[in-house]
Protein backbone atom coordinates (compact mmCIF):
# COMPACT_ATOMS: atom_id res chain seq x y z
CA UNK A 1 0.00 0.00 0.00
CA UNK A 2 1.25 3.41 -0.88
CA UNK A 3 2.03 5.58 2.08
CA UNK A 4 -0.79 7.67 3.42
CA UNK A 5 1.38 10.11 5.28
CA UNK A 6 1.78 13.56 3.82
CA UNK A 7 4.86 15.41 4.93
CA UNK A 8 6.08 18.94 4.30
CA UNK A 9 9.37 20.06 5.74
CA UNK A 10 10.93 23.47 5.38
CA UNK A 11 14.11 24.92 6.79
CA UNK A 12 14.52 28.59 7.62
CA UNK A 13 17.20 30.20 9.81
CA UNK A 14 18.52 26.81 10.85
CA UNK A 15 15.17 25.62 12.14
CA UNK A 16 13.29 22.94 10.26
CA UNK A 17 9.52 22.91 10.56
CA UNK A 18 7.80 19.65 9.69
CA UNK A 19 4.07 19.37 9.10
CA UNK A 20 2.44 16.03 8.52
CA UNK A 21 -0.97 14.56 7.97
CA UNK A 22 -1.69 10.90 8.56
CA UNK A 23 -4.67 8.91 7.50
CA UNK A 24 -6.24 6.96 10.36
CA UNK A 25 -9.70 6.40 11.91
CA UNK A 26 -8.47 7.07 15.49
CA UNK A 27 -11.34 5.21 17.20
CA UNK A 28 -11.33 5.65 20.97
CA UNK A 29 -13.30 2.47 21.63
CA UNK A 30 -15.97 4.53 23.40
CA UNK A 31 -18.21 5.14 20.39
CA UNK A 32 -21.12 2.90 19.54
CA UNK A 33 -22.32 1.86 16.13
CA UNK A 34 -25.43 3.97 15.48
CA UNK A 35 -27.38 1.13 13.87
CA UNK A 36 -26.50 -1.91 15.96
CA UNK A 37 -25.49 -0.25 19.21
CA UNK A 38 -22.34 -2.35 19.31
CA UNK A 39 -19.29 -0.56 20.62
CA UNK A 40 -16.79 0.29 17.89
CA UNK A 41 -13.48 -1.25 18.94
CA UNK A 42 -10.58 1.02 19.74
CA UNK A 43 -8.26 1.55 16.81
CA UNK A 44 -5.80 4.37 17.13
CA UNK A 45 -2.17 5.28 16.52
CA UNK A 46 -0.07 4.67 19.62
CA UNK A 47 3.37 5.74 18.57
CA UNK A 48 4.74 8.05 15.91
CA UNK A 49 8.47 8.18 15.30
CA UNK A 50 9.92 11.14 13.46
CA UNK A 51 13.39 10.81 12.07
CA UNK A 52 15.80 13.19 10.42
CA UNK A 53 18.62 11.41 8.60
CA UNK A 54 18.06 8.24 10.71
CA UNK A 55 18.23 10.22 13.94
CA UNK A 56 15.06 10.25 16.06
CA UNK A 57 13.97 13.85 16.53
CA UNK A 58 10.69 13.15 18.25
CA UNK A 59 8.57 10.24 19.40
CA UNK A 60 4.89 10.91 19.91
CA UNK A 61 2.86 8.66 22.18
CA UNK A 62 -0.84 8.97 21.50
CA UNK A 63 -4.17 7.88 22.88
CA UNK A 64 -7.48 7.75 21.03
CA UNK A 65 -7.89 11.38 22.09
CA UNK A 66 -6.01 12.60 19.05
CA UNK A 67 -8.37 13.57 16.24
CA UNK A 68 -9.16 11.38 13.26
CA UNK A 69 -6.67 11.71 10.41
CA UNK A 70 -4.10 13.21 12.76
CA UNK A 71 -2.15 16.35 12.07
CA UNK A 72 1.26 16.71 13.63
CA UNK A 73 3.74 19.52 13.40
CA UNK A 74 7.11 19.84 15.10
CA UNK A 75 10.37 21.73 14.79
CA UNK A 76 14.01 20.90 15.19
CA UNK A 77 17.39 22.55 14.89
CA UNK A 78 19.59 21.72 11.96
CA UNK A 79 18.46 20.22 8.71
CA UNK A 80 19.50 21.16 5.22
CA UNK A 81 17.46 21.25 2.05
CA UNK A 82 17.45 17.73 0.62
CA UNK A 83 17.76 15.93 3.97
CA UNK A 84 15.34 13.09 4.44
CA UNK A 85 12.54 13.26 7.01
CA UNK A 86 10.88 9.97 7.83
CA UNK A 87 7.71 9.47 9.84
CA UNK A 88 6.45 6.06 10.97
CA UNK A 89 3.37 5.21 13.03
CA UNK A 90 2.23 2.04 14.75
CA UNK A 91 -1.34 1.57 15.98
CA UNK A 92 -2.90 -0.57 18.70
CA UNK A 93 -3.62 -3.35 16.23
CA UNK A 94 0.02 -3.52 15.21
CA UNK A 95 -0.59 -1.95 11.81
CA UNK A 96 1.92 0.59 10.67
CA UNK A 97 2.73 3.02 7.91
CA UNK A 98 5.62 5.23 7.10
CA UNK A 99 6.35 8.08 4.78
CA UNK A 100 9.24 10.29 3.92
CA UNK A 101 9.97 13.63 2.34
CA UNK A 102 12.95 15.83 1.65
CA UNK A 103 13.42 19.14 3.39
CA UNK A 104 12.82 22.03 1.01
CA UNK B 1 -11.66 10.70 -5.62
CA UNK B 2 -11.89 11.65 -1.96
CA UNK B 3 -15.55 10.90 -2.03
CA UNK B 4 -15.05 7.32 -3.21
CA UNK B 5 -12.58 6.84 -0.39
CA UNK B 6 -15.20 8.01 2.04
CA UNK B 7 -17.62 5.44 0.70
CA UNK B 8 -15.06 2.69 1.13
CA UNK B 9 -14.35 3.89 4.64
CA UNK B 10 -18.04 3.79 5.52
CA UNK B 11 -18.38 0.28 4.16
CA UNK B 12 -15.28 -0.68 6.06
CA UNK B 13 -16.63 0.63 9.32
CA UNK B 14 -19.86 -1.35 8.90
CA UNK B 15 -17.79 -4.45 8.35
CA UNK B 16 -15.85 -3.65 11.49
CA UNK B 17 -18.96 -4.52 13.50
CA UNK B 18 -18.17 -8.20 12.96
CA UNK B 19 -14.66 -7.71 14.26
CA UNK B 20 -16.13 -5.95 17.28
CA UNK B 21 -18.15 -9.06 18.06
CA UNK B 22 -15.02 -11.16 17.74
CA UNK B 23 -13.16 -8.91 20.17
CA UNK B 24 -16.10 -9.01 22.56
CA UNK B 25 -16.07 -12.79 22.49
CA UNK B 26 -12.42 -12.78 23.40
CA UNK B 27 -11.31 -14.23 20.10
CA UNK B 28 -9.07 -11.29 19.45
CA UNK B 29 -7.37 -9.88 22.47
CA UNK B 30 -6.04 -6.35 22.19
CA UNK B 31 -2.36 -6.70 22.71
CA UNK B 32 0.26 -4.26 23.80
CA UNK B 33 2.48 -4.15 20.77
CA UNK B 34 4.71 -1.40 22.03
CA UNK B 35 6.66 -1.99 25.18
CA UNK B 36 7.14 1.67 25.99
CA UNK B 37 3.62 2.87 25.32
CA UNK B 38 2.48 4.01 28.79
CA UNK B 39 -0.86 2.20 28.93
CA UNK B 40 -1.52 3.00 32.59
CA UNK B 41 -1.01 6.72 32.08
CA UNK B 42 -3.34 6.79 29.09
CA UNK B 43 -6.00 4.84 31.00
CA UNK B 44 -5.78 7.02 34.12
CA UNK B 45 -9.01 8.84 34.81
CA UNK B 46 -7.58 11.93 36.43
CA UNK B 47 -4.78 14.26 35.56
CA UNK B 48 -2.68 13.66 38.67
CA UNK B 49 -2.43 9.91 38.31
CA UNK B 50 -1.85 10.18 34.56
CA UNK B 51 1.11 12.47 35.19
CA UNK B 52 2.44 10.26 37.97
CA UNK B 53 2.31 7.23 35.72
CA UNK B 54 3.82 9.04 32.78
CA UNK B 55 6.42 11.34 34.31
CA UNK B 56 6.80 10.00 37.82
CA UNK B 57 5.41 13.12 39.47
CA UNK B 58 2.31 15.29 39.44
CA UNK B 59 4.03 18.33 40.91
CA UNK B 60 3.38 20.82 38.13
CA UNK B 61 4.20 24.47 38.32
CA UNK B 62 2.34 26.99 36.21
CA UNK B 63 4.82 28.89 34.10
CA UNK B 64 4.61 31.65 31.53
CA UNK B 65 7.48 30.02 29.69
CA UNK B 66 4.99 27.47 28.41
CA UNK B 67 2.63 28.79 25.79
CA UNK B 68 -0.47 26.93 24.74
CA UNK B 69 -2.59 27.95 21.80
CA UNK B 70 -6.11 26.63 21.40
CA UNK B 71 -9.41 28.18 20.31
CA UNK B 72 -11.63 29.94 22.88
CA UNK B 73 -14.63 28.16 21.48
CA UNK B 74 -14.44 24.84 19.63
CA UNK B 75 -17.53 24.25 17.55
CA UNK B 76 -16.55 20.65 17.02
CA UNK B 77 -14.98 18.86 19.97
CA UNK B 78 -13.68 16.14 17.67
CA UNK B 79 -11.15 18.48 16.14
CA UNK B 80 -9.56 21.02 18.46
CA UNK B 81 -6.26 22.42 17.21
CA UNK B 82 -3.70 22.75 19.99
CA UNK B 83 -0.18 24.17 19.76
CA UNK B 84 2.28 24.05 22.62
CA UNK B 85 5.55 25.94 22.73
CA UNK B 86 8.04 26.25 25.55
CA UNK B 87 10.86 28.70 26.03
CA UNK B 88 13.09 26.45 28.12
CA UNK B 89 16.42 24.71 27.75
CA UNK B 90 16.61 20.95 27.79
CA UNK B 91 12.90 20.17 27.62
CA UNK B 92 12.48 16.40 27.52
CA UNK B 93 8.84 15.99 26.71
CA UNK B 94 5.56 17.77 26.12
CA UNK B 95 2.27 16.27 27.26
CA UNK B 96 -1.19 17.43 26.28
CA UNK B 97 -4.13 16.88 28.63
CA UNK B 98 -7.83 17.58 28.09
CA UNK B 99 -8.97 17.77 31.71
CA UNK B 100 -12.64 17.13 30.94
CA UNK B 101 -12.13 13.85 29.09
CA UNK B 102 -12.72 10.44 30.67
CA UNK B 103 -9.05 9.67 30.16
CA UNK B 104 -7.47 13.12 30.24
CA UNK B 105 -4.03 12.31 28.86
CA UNK B 106 -4.22 12.81 25.10
CA UNK B 107 -0.67 12.64 23.93
CA UNK B 108 2.91 12.86 25.03
CA UNK B 109 5.78 13.91 22.80
CA UNK B 110 9.31 12.82 23.66
CA UNK B 111 11.76 15.34 22.32
CA UNK B 112 15.04 14.21 20.82
CA UNK B 113 18.35 16.04 21.02
CA UNK B 114 17.72 18.46 18.21
CA UNK B 115 14.03 18.97 18.80
CA UNK B 116 12.71 22.40 19.66
CA UNK B 117 9.98 22.33 22.34
CA UNK B 118 7.16 22.96 19.91
CA UNK B 119 4.34 20.70 18.89
CA UNK B 120 1.07 21.22 17.12
CA UNK B 121 -1.73 18.72 16.67
CA UNK B 122 -5.50 18.31 16.82
CA UNK B 123 -7.29 16.65 19.72
CA UNK B 124 -10.75 15.45 20.76
CA UNK B 125 -12.54 17.04 23.69
CA UNK B 126 -15.62 15.57 25.35
CA UNK B 127 -16.78 18.82 26.91
CA UNK B 128 -15.85 22.35 27.89
CA UNK B 129 -12.67 22.12 29.92
CA UNK B 130 -9.11 23.28 30.30
CA UNK B 131 -6.48 22.02 27.91
CA UNK B 132 -3.28 21.59 29.89
CA UNK B 133 0.23 21.42 28.51
CA UNK B 134 2.92 19.94 30.73
CA UNK B 135 6.55 20.35 29.75
CA UNK B 136 9.14 18.15 31.42
CA UNK B 137 12.31 20.15 32.05
CA UNK B 138 15.44 19.56 34.13
CA UNK B 139 13.89 21.92 36.71
CA UNK B 140 10.64 20.00 37.04
CA UNK B 141 7.29 20.05 35.32
CA UNK B 142 6.10 23.36 33.93
CA UNK B 143 2.56 23.80 32.76
CA UNK B 144 0.11 26.14 31.13
CA UNK B 145 -3.59 25.77 30.58
CA UNK B 146 -6.23 27.25 28.37
CA UNK B 147 -9.99 26.95 28.79
CA UNK B 148 -11.77 25.78 25.66
CA UNK B 149 -15.53 25.94 25.32
CA UNK B 150 -16.85 22.94 23.43
CA UNK B 151 -20.28 23.10 21.85
CA UNK B 152 -20.40 19.54 20.45
CA UNK B 153 -18.43 16.83 22.24
CA UNK B 154 -15.95 14.72 20.33
CA UNK B 155 -15.80 11.53 22.36
CA UNK B 156 -18.50 8.89 22.39
CA UNK B 157 -21.95 10.06 21.36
Amino acid sequence: MASNIKIRAKVSDGVTTVKSLMSHVMETGLRKDKETGDPIPAHFIQEVTCKWKDQVVMTALWSGGVSKNPYLSFKFEGGEPGDLIEITWVDNKGESDSGSAEIS
Amino acid sequence: MIDTKRRILLKGSLGAGAIGVAVGAGLLTPRAVLADWPAAAFKAEDQASALKDLLGSDAVEASDKVKIKAPDIAENGAVVPVTVEADVEGAKSISIIASGNNTPLIASFDLGENAIPFVSTRIKMAKTADVVAVVQTPDGLLSASKPVKVTIGGCGG
